[in-house]
Parts: C-alpha cells; structure tokens; sequence
C-alpha cells in the first residue's frame, strides 16, 4: 500500500513522464518479438523530397516566383557591385577605382576614436592595418562588400516588419513561429533555396544573408517600441501628432537604444553568415578560410581566423559604441567648424591619405607577394609542434580515449535503439520536463523527424550535439562555478565570453581541426568550444544573479560553501542556467551542421550534397529534421525555466 | 453662470476590461464601485458630472488609484470614453474622429506630465517646439516662439542642453514650456510635481502662480497632495473610487467635508490659513466698525479675532463691507477646535 500512496503523490505530470520513459524501455527491450515499423519506418525520404521538388518548382514557374526573385536579384547584384566597386576596384559600375587601404584604415580609426575615444581607434586601426599588411585586403572587402549591402537592408526589412508586429497583433501571431523555426533551421536551408532563385555568388549570399540576419532586428524593434514610455506617447498625441508623425518623431526615436542594439546583432550575424556562404561560392575570408582548412594549411588558416576575429570584434565594439553614444549639447557660439570637427577631421583625413595612395603605391594596394604574411612559416611552426612527440602522445591519447570509450559506445547505444523507444524517451523527457504541453510536442516533432526518413542520421546528428554539449557542461559548470566566487573574475570571464561570443562560428572550427586534424573528435571538440560560451556565460549571471541577502542568510545559517552551493546559490541559478543551456544546444546544433565538411555521416553531411545539385526538396526535408529536433528541446527547456522561474518568483 | 463653461463633463464614465461598452448599457444602475470589480471591470471613472469655466484652477485630488489620471485623459481624449458626453467649449468631443481630435490638441490643449515626457533624443528648443513643429509652422517660427517659451519658464541658455542633462524641477520646467508653446486655452496637468522633492516642489508650485497670474488658462491640475491642492486650487473635487465625492472651493472642503473619506484629508489641515473671511459670513449678522478684507485667511486676521469683543465682525471686499461673521466660529477655527459649531 505505502508503495501507491507514493505514486499518486508524484504528480500528474511526473506519472505521466515517467509512463512515457518506462515504454521507451519497454520497446527497446523486447524489440527482437517487436514488428519491424515500430524498429525503424521505412523510409519515405525520396516521396517527400520529390514532393516538396514539385512543390518548390510550381511555386518558382507556375507562380513566376522567379521572376519577382530575378528582379531582386537585378537591384541587390546592382547594389553590391557597387560596393565591390569601391572597395575592392571590381571593375564594373561605377568604375572607380578601389579605395586605398590606408584611406578606408584611417577613417575607421578615426570613427572608432568618434565614438569610443582611443581605444576603439586603436582596435579598429590595428584591425584593418594587420589586415592589409599580411596580404588580405582584397577578401576582407569581398567580405565587407556583402556586409555593406546585407547588413542595412536586414536592419530595413526587420524594422519594418517588427513595426508590422508592434503595430498588428494578428501579424505578431503569425509570424512568431516563423521566426522560431528561422532561428533553429541550419542554416544550409538558407542556402540552397538562396542558390536556386539568385544564382551562385555574392547576390544569393546577400540573399541568405538578410534572412538570416533579419529575426533579432525584428523582434529588438518590436520590444523597443512596446517599451516606449506611455507619457512619452501621450506628449506625442497632446503635440497633436499624426499617426506617421507619432512614429517617425516620437516611437522610432525614442526606441533608438533597441534599434541600435538590434543593428548591432544584425552586422554580426551577417558577419557570421556571409563567412558561411562560401558554401555557395561567395568568394572573399570564408572561401579562403574553407580552402585553406581542407588542404590543411594551418599558418595561412590561423592567419585567417585572427583577420576574422580582429574583423568581428571591429564591428561589434564599434556598433556598440554607438549604442551608447549620447548626444551632448555645444556652448552656445560654438563656431561651425567646431561643432562639426569630426567630419572636417575625418574629410581631411581622407584626402589626405587619398593623394598620399597616388604618391606612394605602397599606401594604395598590397599585394599578397609585397605582404608580409608569414602563413608558411606559421604552417611549418605549428605542425613541427603538433609533430612533437608529447604532443602527439597527448593528442593520440584523448582521440583514442574518447573514440573508443565515448564516442563509438553511445554512437552505437543510440543507433541500436528502435525508433518508437526513442520517440517515447524524448517525449517522457520532454514531459517531466516542461509539462504536457512539451510532452505531446515532443512526441510529435520526434515522430515526424521519423517520417521525414531520416532517421539514422538524425540520431547520429543528436548523438553529436548532446554529447559535446554534455562535455562542455562538465567542463563550463565547474569553470564558471569557480569563475562566479569573485566579482572580478566573473567580470573578466563574462567579458571573455561577450568577444568570444561575436566571433563567427566558422572560427570555432580552426583550433578543433589544429589540434585533431579531420577527423570525429574535431566536430565534437569545435562544438564543445562553441557551447562552452553560453553555458559559462548564464551560469556566472545565474550565480551572480542570486541575491546577497539570500546568501547572508545561508552564511547565517551555518552553511559550508558547499551548501551554500547546493542548497541556495545553484537552484536560484537554475532557470538563468537552462536558458544558457538551451542556447548552447542551438549552437550545438548549428556547428555540427556547419561541421559538415569535416566529413561526418550526419543530417548536414547529406544537406551539404544537396548543395552541389537543386535538391531543394531533399535539402528540405533534411533542414526540417533538424529544425524538428532542435525545436523540441527549445520548447521543453524553456518551459521547465519559465516554471521554475514563476515558483521561485524570480 | 451664463457662460458656457470651457469643459462640461456629464455623466461620464470609464471602464477598463474586456467588452466595457456592452457592459455598461447592460449594467443596472447604481452599481458600486466593488459590484461592478466583481464582474471583471475597472471604474476608472464612475458617473462623473463637472463644469469647468474659464480661467479657473479646477484641482483634482484622491488617493492613488481613485481615478485621477483617467478623468483628466477623458477630457484630453487620450482615452475613449465609456458613456456619458463631454463638452469642450459647447462642442461634443465624444467621438470626435483623430483628424478633430488632432486639431483640438493642436490648437486648444496643453498637458504636463508628472515623469515629464520628455522626447530625449531632441534639445530643450526642440522639445518646446514639437507641437509648433507637428502644427507645421516654420523653422524660424519654431525657434522664436520656442525661445520665448524658455524664456518664460527661465531656463535661458539651456535651449542646447538634452533632457538627460538637466535637473527634475529642470526637466518639468521644459514639460511646462512645451505644453504652453502652442498658446492653448485649456491647460492639463497631472501631478506635474510629485517627482520632485519639496523643496523644488515649492518652488515649482510658486512659478506655477506666478504663471497662471499672467496667462489666466483654465486649468486642470490633479494631485495627490492636499497642501499643494488648496495651495492652487479655486476648486477641489475630491475622488474615491473613479467618483467624484465632493467639488467645491477649499474653504468649503475644510469647514465642511462632505463624507468621512474628504474629512481623513482635511484633519491634518491648519484650517486657519486656508479660510478665508467671506466663507464665514453670516447673513444674520451685522457689524459696520473696522471691517477685515474678504480674502484674508483667518489666521492672518488672528490678533484681531483674539482682541476683539464684539460678537460680530465686519468683512469688507475693496473698502466696500460685504457682511460680517461671527467671532465665536472664527476663534474656534483659530484655536483648531472642530466644526461642530459651524454646522
Ligand atoms: N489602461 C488601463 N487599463 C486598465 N486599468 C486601468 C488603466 N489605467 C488605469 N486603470 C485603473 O484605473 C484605476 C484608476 O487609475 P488612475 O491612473 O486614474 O489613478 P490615479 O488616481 O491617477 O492614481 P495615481 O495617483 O497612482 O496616479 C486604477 O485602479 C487603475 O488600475
Ligand atoms: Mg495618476
């Protein structure tokens, strides 16, 4: 008797988690007497592909889809011609000539002095300065050119769409789930269809680019908007405003902060991807970076990354900067020139340097062969490390140790288990996890992962995300549980994770593929890197996050650290700290996909083939698998923190 | 009085919920405040009737949550209204559609704010001249109207600072600015002080006179502080519930608290420095010798309430006598005793 009393004090949703669980079990452990479809579904795969084919074809001819992308074509390819035009000399319209290094150098030092005072001139005068002087100018500015183009109108599109969703409910409603599936679709999906309506090249990875950009631009302007103070809206309508007056003097202005700080996400972001359309033949760091990496050139690799990273960082402080910057007021009989003294300063600077391009070549264009790149050297340097013997036997023994002990044993474990066993542990989790809700999400995201036909790469695609996510939890926790003990030290280990954070992922791949070459451990090891940022990040905030008093009071109470940790400081954290997880599963599952070319057996793999041909429909499917899984996870973690967050009343 | 009253508010009402205009058709009358909670709505304002004429200081005065904001955003319209009509200058701005509406408030109202509202990515000038420049009147107009406004509210030399850069009295000093750029008739002011500490706020409260002295507006002014409202006030009407417990001239509210709710304001009150001596006239009365002025407050009048022997007094407005009150009901109020004897 005692034994019920227990189950019904368990709780509906326990009971019904655990039910779900105990049937995984069940199937997995009789599936020798079980019928094959409950083992594996055959595999519709080819069906749906050729369907969407159809589909895809019929939306492009018969609706004449193609053309209204051919017009956007014409104006984007136009637009960044341009651009390439002056930053690089692309010789075609306006058939200027390519801006001088020094010139473009100096007037980005000069705006990073603007807005964030030495410093930022520094970061970004060193930035372009290294660039140009290890020989890679002309792929920075085939780079930036998309950039130029990609970023503003992502910043356009996304502000008039997230004034679309401020300002209509219905349109807000719609376009929710559109957004969360954009931000979990790998981001192959934003290629392929991008190379099928725009051709190959810079006009389809702009494309991919702005769409990939655009989802935070949208919602910081929505969240900018609702957060303008309603005496501000008031003072507007008392001024007598009109309703385009209302949002162009009083609601756009006013939300300057959020819109500032969704352009910033939205340069990064095309940073991030435009490195990634290289995929899709978008010349410029990526696809020097790509090519590099495959012939295993690690000095020229290195010397890419640091130009990316220096890049990345460039735009981001920068961007930033101007986040905060405030206005200020001259005294009055201020002269002209002094209240405009940084444009005259930054024109001077320009002209200056423009007539010192023509007098000295030098100052106008390197070339690779004047650089003074040391790739080669680097390349020999560190390969004569990694050949060192201690090092091989320290690099041999972790692949071996976590080939044969970690890898291959659960890569087996989760491929022997039959399809519904999964389906049932996934939607158990999900459901002791985030309720019902999550539950039944689960089990129907899982079951049509299994119906797309994808199933074994699916799992190995899983296999991958959860394991190294699991890895950098074991690793990240213990570092930011430390890191979280001293003001200071969380201080610099957030500020650590903020720069790394705006690196693009392709860099996370370059010390994974140093260190191990091409091989399995190298995926798991670059996305371990790249989730270890958020994991430590919401784990130091949640652990500051908890308030002193709380602590006193466990301090007062006789509490060991240890307790303290347990007890109090931990399950406050807890929420802030799945958060930080849940992200780093997105990220997880956007490396693995990217990690594709590294040579996996997984969803990204067969996707990155797909991006050879016009499989629109297969590479479809695939994405959609992808989106199913990563959509699961998104949705239970978020519900278990959003409930424990209203329990504790945070 | 013969006069249309400048706004004329008739049996208003404000709800807050889910379908409120069904709901109040349907609602049988004399629904209370609590009845009414109980079916999910909100009486922001509850069956208010109300003239304002012009040129007088109405003040709005209630605990927090009793109304206050929500009537005076009936009257500007920045809320629609629920049932009941109100009367700008004779003319029914009930539903008067946006384009009227934008035209009134360009034309006719003011409104301070109590956290100011300021726009902070424009300077002091163009934060003044916003309605000017909403209007579409030029540049040049824009600025010259915009520094007289600052003139006005003296904050010269600061038309280039951004409201980030001043102070809170500062701040409510541009608000004030702005809200008289357009020269309007009606001027709306919601706790225009309460964010700022008392010192300013006293200060605040005396510009605020020496303003109205010279540009004689009909003001609504809604405040929480009961000093400040019989500071300012020709007319108080006090708010409980969304409803309008009593209206009337701040000697009255003090000699004669309508119900126990304005009563619990008038307690802490020194009502000897609030009436005056014409409240206390008593047409039974008569006394000619030595009169007092009319709008003296009996504490000013104190010595000779204390001196004299007679039971009546005389008041007299511009050397002309006027009546004459009795010295008992004066002395009472002087010595703080009730007004059991007054009634
Ligand atoms: N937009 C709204 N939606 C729903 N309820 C509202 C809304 N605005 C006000 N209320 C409610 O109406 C009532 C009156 O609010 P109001 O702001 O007029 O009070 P107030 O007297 O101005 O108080 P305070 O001194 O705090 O400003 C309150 O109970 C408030 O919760
Ligand atoms: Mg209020």
């Amino acid at each position: 008797m005692p034994k019920i009393t227990r189950i019904t004090r368990l709780g509906r949703q326990t009971q019904m988690g655990l039910l779900l669980l105990l049937m995984g079990g069940a199937i997995t452990l009789a599936q020798a007497y079980l019928p094959d479809f409950l083992h594996r579904l055959p595999s519709w795969s080819d069906l749906w592909a050729a369907g969407l084919d159809r589909f895809f074809s019929w939306v492009q001819n018969d609706l004449g889809l193609i053309y209204v992308t051919r017009a956007i074509a014409g104006w984007l390819g136009f637009l960044i011609d341009a651009a390439a035009n002056i930053l690089y000399g692309k010789s075609r319209w306006p058939r200027i000539d390519a801006l001088p290094w020094s010139a473009v150098t100096a007037l980005v030092a000069l705006m990073g002095w603007y807005l964030g005072g030495w410093r930022l001139a520094l970061l970004g005068g060193f930035s372009l300065f290294w660039t140009a002087m290890v020989g890679q100018w002309k792929w920075t500015m085939e780079t930036m050119s998309v950039i130029v183009v990609a970023a503003p109108l992502g910043f356009l599109l996304g502000l008039g769409l997230g004034i679309a969703s401020w300002k209509w409910a219905r349109f807000e409603a719609a376009l929710r789930p559109i957004l969360a599936i954009l931000q979990t679709l790998p981001f192959f999906s934003y290629l392929l269809p991008a190379v099928i309506f725009f051709k190959v090249g810079p006009t389809a990875a702009s494309v991919a680019t702005i769409i990939y950009a655009m989802p935070p631009m949208i919602l910081m302007t929505a969240l900018g908007l609702k957060q303008v103070p309603q005496e501000v809206v008031e003072a507007g309508k008392m001024s007598g405003c009109t309703r385009w007056q209302m949002l162009v003097r009083v609601y756009l202005p006013s939300a300057r902060t959020e819109l500032l700080v969704g352009l910033n996400q939205v340069i990064m972001l095309s940073l991030a991807m435009v490195v990634l359309t290289s995929f899709i033949g978008m010349p410029g760091l990526g696809a020097k970076l790509l090519v590099m990496m495959n012939s295993f050139k690690l000095g020229h690799s290195f010397e890419i990354g640091i130009t990316i990273v220096l890049l990345a960082a460039t735009l981001d402080r920068l961007s930033k900067a101007w986040v905060v910057k405030q206005p200020k007021h001259f005294a009055k009989g201020t002269p002209w020139w002094q209240r405009h003294q940084a444009w005259l300063i930054c024109l001077g600077v320009f002209v200056f340097f423009m007539l010192m391009a023509q007098i000295f070549p030098f100052l106008n264009q390197i070339s690779r062969g004047d650089s003074f790149s040391v790739g080669k050297e680097l390349d020999v340097l560190i390969k004569a490390f990694l050949g060192l013997g201690f090092v091989q036997v320290i690099t041999g023994s972790i692949r071996w140790f976590f080939n044969i002990w970690v890898l291959v044993p659960t890569e087996q474990g989760i491929l022997y288990l039959p399809t519904f066993a999964v389906i049932f542990i996934v939607s158990g989790l999900s459901w002791l996890l985030g309720g019902w809700r999550s539950g039944v999400i689960g089990f129907v995201f899982f079951t049509g992962v299994a119906v797309l036909g994808w199933w074994d790469r699916a799992m190995l695609t899983l296999h991958a995300t959860l394991t190294a996510t699991l890895l950098a939890m074991l690793l990240g926790m213990p570092l930011a549980i430390w890191a979280a003990r001293r003001k200071r030290r969380s201080e610099v280990m957030i500020l650590i994770c903020d720069i790394a954070q705006t690196f693009p992922s392709f860099i996370y791949l370059l010390p994974a593929i140093m260190l191990f070459g091409i091989t399995p451990i190298t995926v798991i090891l670059a996305i371990l890197i790249f989730t270890m940022v958020p994991i430590v990040r919401y784990t130091v905030e949640g652990l500051r996050g908890v308030s002193p008093e709380i602590t006193e009071a466990a301090d007062m109470s006789g509490a060991t650290r240890r307790q303290k940790l347990w007890y109090t400081q931990l399950p406050l954290a807890m929420p802030t700290i799945a958060v930080g997880l849940n992200q780093a599963l997105m990220f997880a599952f956007f490396m693995v996909i990217i990690a594709a070319f590294i040579g996996t057996r997984d969803l990204g793999q067969e996707m990155q083939r797909t991006l050879a041909g016009t499989h629109l429909g297969k590479n479809f499917t695939l994405g959609f698998s992808v989106v199913l899984i990563a959509l699961t996870f998104d949705i239970a973690i978020n519900a278990w923190a959003e409930k424990r967050r209203k329990i504790l009343g945070l | 009085m013969p006069q249309t009253p400048i706004i004329s508010c008739r049996n208003l009402w404000k709800l807050f919920g889910a379908n409120p205009e069904a709901y109040l058709t349907k609602m049988p009358p004399g629904h209370s405040y609590e009845q009414i909670l109980a079916d999910k709505y909100i009486a922001g304002v509850k069956d208010v009737s109300l003239d304002v004429h012009k040129g007088e200081i109405l003040v709005i005065m209630g605990l927090s949550g009793s109304g206050k904001s929500t009537l005076l955003r009936c009257m500007t319209r920045l809320h629609s209204i629920t049932g009941g009509a109100i009367l700008i200058e004779g003319q029914d701005i009930t539903n008067l559609e946006e384009r009227g509406l934008i035209e009134l408030r360009r034309s006719k109202m003011g409104m301070v704010f109590q956290s100011f509202g300021l726009l902070p990515h424009r300077t002091v000038l163009q934060n003044v001249a916003f309605p000017l420049e909403m209007r579409g009147q030029s540049k040049h107009d824009c600025r010259a109207r915009g520094l007289e406004m600052i003139k006005l509210v003296g904050l010269e030399g600061r038309e280039d600072y951004f409201p980030r850069e001043l102070s809170g009295g500062q701040q409510q000093r541009v608000g004030i600015a702005r809200s008289l750029a357009i020269e309007p008739d009606i001027w709306f002011l919601d706790e225009p002080f309460s964010a700022l500490d008392p010192l300013i706020r006293r200060e605040m409260q005396d510009e605020f006179l020496r303003l109205q002295a010279m540009l004689h507006k009909t003001i609504i002014f809604v405040t929480h502080d009961f000093n400040e409202a019989l500071r300012l006030a020709d007319r108080i009407a006090i708010m409980k519930e969304g409803a309008i417990e009593q209206c009337d001239t701040p000697d009255q509210i003090v000699l004669k608290p309508a119900t126990e709710y304005v009563s619990k304001f008038t307690e802490e009150v020194e009502k000897s420095r609030v009436i005056h001596a014409e409240t206390l006239i008593d047409p039974k009365l008569k006394a000619t010798r030595n009169p007092v002025a009319a709008h003296a407050t009996i504490h000013a009048i104190a010595q000779r309430i204390v001196e004299d022997d007679t039971a009546a007094i005389a008041v007299a407005r511009e050397g002309k006598i006027i009546g004459a009150m009795p010295r008992q009901a004066a002395f009472d109020i002087l010595m703080g005793r009730g007004d059991a004897q007054n009634n």
